[in-house]
């Protein structure tokens, strides 16, 4: 039960995946001029974390372990996120298209968020089993979603603010972001 | 010859992957805490844009309309853990070590994937070739040009070498993750700002003929 508390804290304050990995960032700064936007985006985002944490886990598990073929999970994985996605698109357009028209333009454009691939490698790497994996995976869509969130948040109140022209546009959202960053950096040493 | 500097031209300047077209944010901020991982990670990519580049036009008639992203990504994924190995048995203790989780997640780099459907899709192999280079002759200096802002405001060193004066207090926060934010953000402002005199003096010249 510690251990979960461990990564749920970990993933979601003080190894954010945005703030302190870097990973995720072209949605983070893509999908955040707008805060609906942004939301849907990180509600998409943690549920493919999610369920791709569990079946990244059961294809190593189940199919690279006993085969030997350990090195290839980079193919692996990306080919399950990747039909994953796919899926999850199929499904939700089917039996929720309310849903379908407010997630469904940021669904493929997850294939290609690292933040997915990344937290099935790092589940890897750490050695986590099934459940474990599956925390770590929500957690750090969480973690992604508090980010983006907060970034829209911040990028709506500055939009009208008058800057130097060179500036505007990603310079401006990369300076925001850097002063987020500073504020993620009081977590470190949390756990 | 005329192709391959026209090539390079647009990957490094006109079309910088990093600068211009503000694609791969991942590695780019996490990678280059020193002008030496930045070079890395640059060259990294560059061999795998290459090698995808080079395959995906040669089966790009023979890969279907409908799964050629699910295709593409199967051959980049090949190549990156070529590199992966590669760098695994090479470098085990200096590069294989600092750009660690980074390495598998090059498949997901938005530059690679961009080009292959974008260019390598359409064109023919050495074209396709040479765009791969130019891009990740782009992507490498800007990883470069970032990692050595960082490192020589983070830790007063270029590729481990001091150079900045002993009594000189490094900025320790340009190599931690708010100031890979700040390098890209400032450094950005000023491409962008060259970019727009230059256009506005090429306008300028263009009135008065």
């Amino acid at each position: 039960m510690a251990s979960i508390l461990t990564i749920i804290i970990s993933s979601v304050f003080v190894n954010n995946f945005v703030m302190s990995q870097f990973m995720g960032i072209c949605p983070f700064l893509g999908v955040s001029k707008k805060l609906d936007s942004a939301v849907g985006m990180g509600l998409a985002v943690t549920f493919v974390m999610t369920v791709a944490s569990a079946f990244s886990n059961l294809a190593y598990t189940l199919i690279l372990v006993p085969l030997e073929k350990e090195y290839l999970y980079t193919i692996v994985f990306i080919l399950v996120i990747a039909s994953l996605v796919q899926f999850v698109e199929m499904v939700i357009q089917k039996i929720s298209p309310a849903l379908y028209s407010s997630l469904g333009v940021y669904l493929p454009l997850i294939t290609t968020n690292c933040a997915v691939l990344g937290v099935a490698v790092l589940n890897m790497q750490s050695g986590y089993n099934l459940v474990e994996s599956i925390i770590n995976g929500f957690a750090g869509g969480l973690g992604f979603m508090m980010g983006i969130v907060l970034f829209a948040g911040i990028r709506e109140r500055t939009a009208h603010n008058r800057i130097l022209s060179c500036f505007e546009g990603f310079p401006i959202a990369l300076i925001s972001a850097g002063l987020m960053a500073i504020a993620f950096l009081g977590f470190q040493g949390l756990v | 010859m005329a192709k391959l500097s026209e090539h390079i031209k647009r990957g490094v300047i006109t079309e910088n992957p990093t600068f211009v077209q503000v694609l791969g944010m991942c590695p780019t901020l996490a990678t280059t805490t020193s002008a030496m991982n930045g070079l890395g990670m640059g060259l990294s990519v560059l061999v795998v844009l290459m090698g995808s580049n080079l395959v995906i036009s040669l089966l790009r008639k023979v890969i279907p309309d409908k799964i050629r992203i699910p295709a593409f990504i199967v051959i980049i994924a090949s190549f990156v853990t070529v590199i992966d190995l590669f760098l695994q048995a090479m470098f085990y203790d200096t590069l294989y070590q600092s750009l660690g989780l980074f390495i598998p997640l090059i498949v997901v780099n938005c530059i690679i994937l961009g080009r292959a459907e974008a260019y390598a899709s359409k064109h023919g192999p050495l074209d396709s070739l040479l765009d791969g280079l130019g891009m990740g002759l782009g992507f490498t200096l800007a990883l470069t040009l970032l990692g050595a802002v960082r490192e020589i405001l983070g830790a007063g060193q270029i590729f481990g070498l001091q150079i900045m004066p002993s009594s000189y207090q490094p900025a320790v926060i340009m190599v931690m993750a708010p100031g890979a934010f700040f390098a890209l953000g400032i450094l950005l402002a000023v491409f962008t700002a060259v970019r727009k005199k230059m256009e506005k003096r090429k306008s300028d010249v263009a009135k008065e003929e």
